[in-house]
């Protein structure tokens, strides 16, 4: 083993990893088992556990950022990196098989490269504030142990998904963070609507991934690896995996595996799981569904760039665009303040889903991140007016905190800053990125549709953006402007410092992570993240790779294209800022001048203000017409008089037959066995009779037998012989 | 000696043989069938002599003698069990002791 070293990478960042890794599940395990016994519950356990974590990620992430080489080079699959006879860093493949059943082998391995740091480092960073947070937002909990054991295990899968190599590890850990996000959401299971809130999270994440795991096992049975680089590498060695592939098949594939991140990211349809998820304690509303586990989907595609064929791309893109408009326009009608950061959650993953559709997968990996830090900060400051507010979370009753929660307020209009995107903050930069990835879209249409469904996405991010302003600056205004509404406002405080210290320092992040940042024609930034979060490329050389998305083989702009990039940058930047600060200005309109009042607006678009309470129907849909109708209505009536007629039918059948059978076998037993049996015991009887005649206990008789015997033999053997 | 035939001494021993398996099967008395016995005995040690001497060697007359001293013993063995039915049962009849019949 080599020694630690900030030029190379060895097998001691290995065990590092595996340190970061495992921490939060020893946490766990005492937790869960002896935490009540511990001093203050074991939060200082679970805490410090975290702390420690980070400290390594953001040790491990330095090395990343001095290394000079490529991503690739200095990590590229499951491996411990040693050092060659020339000392450079090399690969040894540190695969030891975890199953191997006929075939089917599975290695557990780490992939390392510049995402899966930086997502390391959010992941702990969050997770490690979340832990502080809730320190005193939970204090006094029945649970309290429990919780941060719940928080251990969580964070655990989330560091587990995040470096494993291979697919399936990938959905162990996955369903990992399910698990632990139901036991979070559903924390506080004696309320009726946390436990079916939990409920509902997982059922439609079950969903999402029943398409995820066809979607894999379509890829095993073609490649049979499961490994990323393992897959890649047959994927750009031989597209068609000899013939067994086709576009169609993989377009499926990478339609099926994006259902897991529409599932888990909270995409539509399928988004309705996360605002009923705001049942759970607001931290873990910061750490489930601003920082990790919703950025699971969109790492997994991020991750599974390659796969996707244009058609999917067009797909994922336009989901993501969808959602992003329609969960943003939600975020205006909505009175509590944890609903609206819920919708700004499912809009902003939108955000990233469509980055990705379109291409831009680094400007979408970089949302993800700074994301992260703004809407934990959202997420955490919300949590600190709820606490301040008695856990009060209506909008409608707060109003004027500004001066009771000097620092909260302070933090979360930072984060608002920067969500909206407010130049040189972190959400500007990622956006502006993603708007131009977009825009390049347009452009630059690809191959997997008619091209104006290419400028779609453009427009409905656009749109968005300024819509995002609005409800955020909406939210600002209603909870800490204006005048308190309600008691609890009026005797509102600001939250202890355990509470306020992680605000301040995702708010530093929220305003300073864009400086990792991207946009290198700002002049500003360090585009760290340009460099070296790369959307992962294929080396197709062969013609039958055409099906091939065109981001993923080497891409090749035309001098053409080259310009429209440029311009795409700088258009895209000023449209932001102007829907940006229309939006902005919409919203002091509404609710800081009061020049425009809400209610009217209401009144007069009635039809499009009830759709959006109802939420555009989704809920009843799926609770009123496919869950009602179809599945208990058509499904199960359809199940239930299958099982009665057919099912049990048969069942009948088999026991008719049975019977009859049985009888048939009765009567042969009883006529033919036992006759056979009393046969036998009959003639024994018989000729037992008469035989006993001849036992008469006289030897003179037994003489005179043997004497006729004697003579019939003697005449027989004279006779015949 | 010579000129009787051996059929002549074959004969007699196969009357002697059937007088003795005749006693024994039609007496009822112990001590008849004990003579019965004996004449089946030397039925049996005539024919053996009978053969040793138109056999032309010894062997004949030697079971001879072995028979004359089996029937000895047969007898001093036989007489004593028929003395000690005598004892139990008062008869010397062949079916009387047939307690363990049934």
């Amino acid at each position: 083993m080599d020694s630690f070293s900030l030029s190379q990478f060895g097998a001691f960042d290995l065990a590092l990893m595996l340190v970061i890794l495992l921490l939060p599940l020893l946490s766990f395990v005492i937790l869960i088992f002896v935490g009540r016994k511990l001093p203050r519950q074991g939060d200082w356990l679970a805490t410090m556990n975290l702390s420690i974590c980070l400290g390594l990620a953001l040790l491990l992430f330095a090395k990343m950022l001095v290394h000079e080489e490529a991503p690739e080079l200095a990590f590229r699959s499951a491996a411990v990196a040693g050092v060659d006879a020339a000392g450079n860093g090399v690969i040894e493949d540190y695969n030891p098989i975890w199953v191997d059943v006929i075939g089917f082998v599975v290695k557990p391995g780490i992939l390392f490269d510049n995402l899966t740091a930086i997502m390391l480092v959010v992941v702990t960073l969050i997770s490690t504030l979340v832990h502080f947070f809730s320190i005193g937002y939970m204090h006094g909990d029945p649970r309290y142990s429990r919780y941060f054991a719940y928080l251990g295990l969580f964070t655990f899968s989330m560091i587990g998904l995040i470096l494993s190599d291979n697919l399936l590890l990938l959905y162990v850990f996955w369903e990992l963070v399910g698990v632990s996000s139901f036991l979070l959401i559903g924390f506080w299971f004696e309320k009726p609507s946390a436990a079916s809130a939990c409920v509902k999270a997982f059922i439609t994440n079950r969903v999402g991934d029943f398409g995820f795991f066809i979607g894999i096992a379509i890829l095993f049975t073609s490649f049979g690896v499961l490994g990323y680089h393992e897959l890649f590498s047959a994927l750009s060695a031989d597209p068609t995996a000899g013939g067994t592939l086709s576009a169609g098949l993989l377009t499926a594939a990478g339609v099926l595996l994006f259902m897991g991140a529409v599932g888990k990211s909270a995409q539509m349809p399928l988004h309705i799981w996360l605002p009923d998820a705001m049942e759970g304690p607001t931290p873990v509303s910061a750490l489930i569904h601003a920082a990790t586990m919703v950025a699971a989907g969109v790492y997994l595609v991020g991750r599974l760039f390659v796969v996707f064929t244009p058609e999917a791309l067009l797909v994922i893109a336009l989901i993501g665009a969808l959602t992003a408009i329609f969960a943003a326009f939600l975020g205006i009608v909505m009175h509590d303040i944890k609903k609206v950061l819920a919708y700004s959650t499912i809009s902003q993953l939108g955000y990233m889903i469509a980055a990705i559709g379109v291409g831009a997968v680094t400007a979408g990996l970089f949302h993800l991140m700074t994301h992260a830090f703004f809407k934990a900060l959202l997420f955490l400051g919300s949590g600190s007016v709820i606490y301040g507010m008695h856990h009060h979370q209506d909008m409608r009753e707060m109003g004027g905190l500004r001066k009771k929660m000097p620092i909260t307020f302070a933090c979360m209009f930072i984060a608002t800053l920067a969500i909206s995107g407010v130049p040189l903050l972190s959400g500007f930069l990622s956006k502006d990125a993603i708007l131009a990835g977009a825009l390049f879209q347009w452009m630059v249409p690809g191959s997997g549709g008619p091209a104006w469904l290419y400028a779609l996405p453009f427009v409905l991010l656009l749109m968005a953006a300024g819509v995002t302003s609005f409800y955020m600056f909406r939210l600002i205004f209603l909870t800490f402007f204006g005048e308190t509404k309600s008691e609890h406002a009026d005797h509102a405080h600001e939250s202890p410092k355990v509470m306020t210290v992680p605000l301040i320092v995702l708010a530093v992040l929220a305003i300073g992570s864009g400086g990792l940042g991207l946009t290198s024609h700002l002049g500003i930034g360090t585009h760290w993240f340009n460099d070296h979060v790369a959307a992962p490329t294929l080396d197709v050389n062969e013609p039958n790779g055409a099906f091939l998305n065109t981001r993923s083989t080497e891409l090749v702009l035309t001098e053409d294209e080259e310009h429209a990039e440029h311009s795409s940058h700088t258009i895209a930047m000023i449209c932001s800022l102007l829907v940006a600060g229309t939006g902005i200005f919409l919203a002091c309109c509404f609710y800081l001048w009061r020049k425009l009042s809400a209610a009217k607006v209401a009144a007069v678009l009635a039809p499009v203000h009830r759709t959006l309470e109802n939420k555009y129907y989704f809920d009843n849909l799926f609770v009123g017409v496919l869950s009602k109708k179809v599945i208990v209505g058509g499904l199960n009536r359809f199940l239930w008089w299958f099982d009665a007629t057919i099912i049990d039918g048969i069942v009948n059948l088999t026991a008719r037959i049975t019977r009859v059978l049985a009888a048939i076998q009765g009567l042969f037993d009883k006529i033919v066995v036992d006759g056979l049996v009393n046969l036998v015991g009959l003639v024994t009887i018989v000729w037992g009779f008469f035989a006993q005649r001849l036992q008469t206990g006289r030897i003179q008789t037994y003489l005179m037998m043997f004497l006729i015997g004697f003579v019939g033999l003697a005449a027989a053997f004279f006779l015949i012989g | 000696m010579d000129g009787i035939p051996i059929h002549f001494y074959l004969g007699v021993s196969a009357l002697l043989f059937f007088l003795g398996l005749v006693t024994i099967l039609a007496r009822r008395n112990l001590v008849y069938i004990l003579l019965g016995v004996e004449l089946i005995l030397n039925a049996a040690s005539l024919n053996f002599v009978t053969f040793s001497r138109y056999g032309g060697n010894l062997d004949g007359q030697i079971v001879s003698i072995f028979v004359i001293i089996l029937a000895a013993a047969e007898a001093a063995v036989a007489l004593a069990i028929v003395l000690n039915i005598y004892n139990v049962f008062k008869n010397v009849d062949v079916d009387t002791p047939s307690e363990l019949k049934n």
